[in-house]
């Protein structure tokens, strides 16, 4: 069964739609990710134009967040003051991301700015993930279960401006947490992600916050930066499309349930190798496409008022 | 000089034959549908022309030939080529066509080759490569044909430019028909569907006709949403998004709960 997508232009198999949507949606709830780093790429698979893919998951990030938030509120994993803090930063970062976008786009250079992020971003952090919890693991084996030190001091507890984080137990510089908040928003704007995969390390190892409470505040910066993304978008671009969003969402929301459960069975230093695999191997593709001789040297697009790039 | 005047002569003849011809035959057409409405459902349509020559005379004694062109919305289009610079691939030179379909479908009766000439062919622009044009941009770059070339490749991979030799059928030199499919990847707009009859390589009657492609129901209404109140359907994308996440979270708690 196919359904004609009113913005992208294209017809695709529902079915697709909802399997792409559920298993990055198993993903995140597993991981805490909103997973717009998988879905981005898969929808430039399956012939969506690269600016409709980027605006769509920003808004079906929105929606695969909000349903992961609500279990996080429940178990009070949540540190809303520290989450609305980032937030700040990340609708600063997200306004100049967005223009940065529409200036590459107008040079032609679009791709490749998002290609280079994903390709820099995605190695540096999903090589440090691996190395780090690598030596987690073998520590935890070596002496028996002892567990990571929680609060480090390190330059960010020399910075003015503190502030008291409750559910963190952090006293801390809010300097770094909207210089992170901000970062993660430019990069959210231009690589259609919601940012939890450089969120998630940021907060632990820049920060220092501890990890329980990390994915869902995580979860709650990110659902007003993809929003913030999704509303940019839909009136610059005009890219944003509801159908396609609609059924990625659904198979999203239903995979992130599943996620959460499954991620709740494995142990913290496993996901994180995991996570940190998927990572990498995303890098690597995309790697792999800049460096390798493409099989078609040329592409056509269109001006955004016809209907968005081919 | 007798047999110059001679060659003249029968020049003129030929010349007044195909004249006469061109005045004798008419084309009477008909569409499967004139209209073609893009559904939520809508996955690629066929569309089948067909029509009859009108003519008051004999059939004359040459062959006829039909060629059918169906063009869709015409825009213009940038073709990038990636060159390897600092040893990544990233686009380099580009190339703006002015004017390049969205969608061009030919489909004649015999090979193209054979039955059109070179100058009627440059008169009607029937073949992908004459609808496409890149006139301001030659100032620009030496090599645009490769650049067209590209364009006219890629776009016939995606099924939007076809060539379909030998696809219309003629009977008894009065009727023909062809049935041309067109894409589930179609832009909305006027196709214009030309038709062309052809003796000896000249054509000798064509004629006109706009099929009709529109978005209807909720993809139109999404669409002129997305274009004409963008904010709000920025907004109501981001609402949909907030309630499916939170009908989601709530459903699969009452689940758990029994």
């Amino acid at each position: 069964m196919h359904i004609y997508l009113p913005i992208a232009e294209v017809s695709v198999n529902i079915f697709l739609l909802f399997g792409l949507g559920g298993i990055v949606g198993v993903l995140s709830g597993i991981f805490g990710v909103g997973g717009g780093f998988l879905i981005t790429p898969l929808l430039f698979f399956v012939g969506i134009p690269p600016a409709v893919a980027v605006a769509t998951s920003a808004n079906q990030i929105v929606a695969s967040s909000v349903s992961g938030l609500f279990a996080h509120l429940k178990r009070k994993t949540v540190d809303l003051k520290m989450g609305w803090m980032l937030l700040a930063g990340g609708l600063v970062g997200s306004a100049f991301g967005i223009m940065l976008f529409n200036y590459l786009k107008s040079l032609g250079q679009v791709d490749l700015l998002v290609q280079l992020c994903y390709v820099i971003f995605l190695g540096v952090i999903g090589g440090l993930m691996l190395i780090e919890s690598l030596r987690a693991i073998r520590r935890a084996r070596k002496s028996g279960g002892v567990r990571r030190k929680r609060s480090q001091h390190n330059w960010v507890h020399g910075l003015p401006f503190k502030m008291r984080f409750r559910a963190s137990g952090l006293y801390i510089s809010v300097i770094p947490v909207l210089l992170v908040g901000a970062s993660v928003g430019v990069l959210s704007a231009v690589m259609g992600v919601g940012g939890g995969f450089i969120m998630v390390p940021a907060m632990i190892y820049i920060l220092g916050m501890p990890t329980k409470v990390v994915v869902g505040t995580s979860l709650f910066q990110i659902i007003f930066v993809a929003g913030f993304n999704t509303l940019l978008h839909a009136i610059t671009n005009k890219t944003v499309d509801l159908p396609l969003a609609v059924f990625l969402l659904i198979g999203g929301v239903v995979g992130a349930q599943l996620g959460s459960t499954i991620g709740v069975k494995l142990k913290a230093e496993m996901l994180r190798v995991l996570l940190a695999l998927l990572v990498l191997s995303v890098c690597g593709k995309i790697a792999l496409d800049l460096l390798l001789e493409p099989s078609e040297l040329y592409s056509l697009s269109r001006p955004a008022s016809q209907g968005g790039s081919q | 000089m007798k047999q110059l005047a001679l060659i003249f002569t029968l020049i003129a003849c030929t010349l007044w034959s195909v004249t006469t011809a061109q005045a004798d035959e008419e084309i009477v057409l008909g569409l499967s549908q004139d209209k073609v409405a893009i559904t939520a459902q809508f996955d690629g349509s066929d569309i089948l022309i067909f029509g009859a020559v009108k003519r008051e005379t004999a059939i004359p004694d040459s062959d006829l030939d039909v060629i059918i062109a169906i063009e869709g919305p015409t825009g213009p289009v940038t073709v990038r080529r990636k060159e390897k610079k600092f040893g990544i691939w990233i686009n380099g030179a580009a190339l703006e066509v002015n004017k390049a379909p969205a969608f061009y479908a030919v489909a004649s009766s015999a090979p193209l080759g054979q039955i059109l000439r070179r100058i009627e062919n440059e008169r009607y622009a029937i073949t992908i490569d004459r609808a496409i044009q890149s006139v301001s941009a030659t100032v620009q770059f030496g090599n645009t044909q490769a650049f067209t070339e590209a364009l006219m490749r890629i776009q016939a991979e995606n099924g939007s430019y076809q060539l379909l030799e030998n696809a219309v059928e003629v009977d008894q030199q009065t009727l023909f028909r062809s049935s041309i499919s067109l894409p589930s990847n179609l832009t909305e707009g006027d196709y214009s569907a030309r038709i062309f009859l052809l003796r000896g390589g000249h054509v000798v009657a064509d004629l006109k006709t706009v099929i009709d492609v529109r978005k209807v129901g909720l993809e139109r209404f999404l669409y002129n949403l997305a274009y004409e109140q963008a904010p709000v359907y920025g907004l109501l994308s981001i609402f949909i998004a907030i309630v499916a996440g939170w009908g989601a979270s709530a459903l699969f708690r009452l689940i758990r709960d029994g």
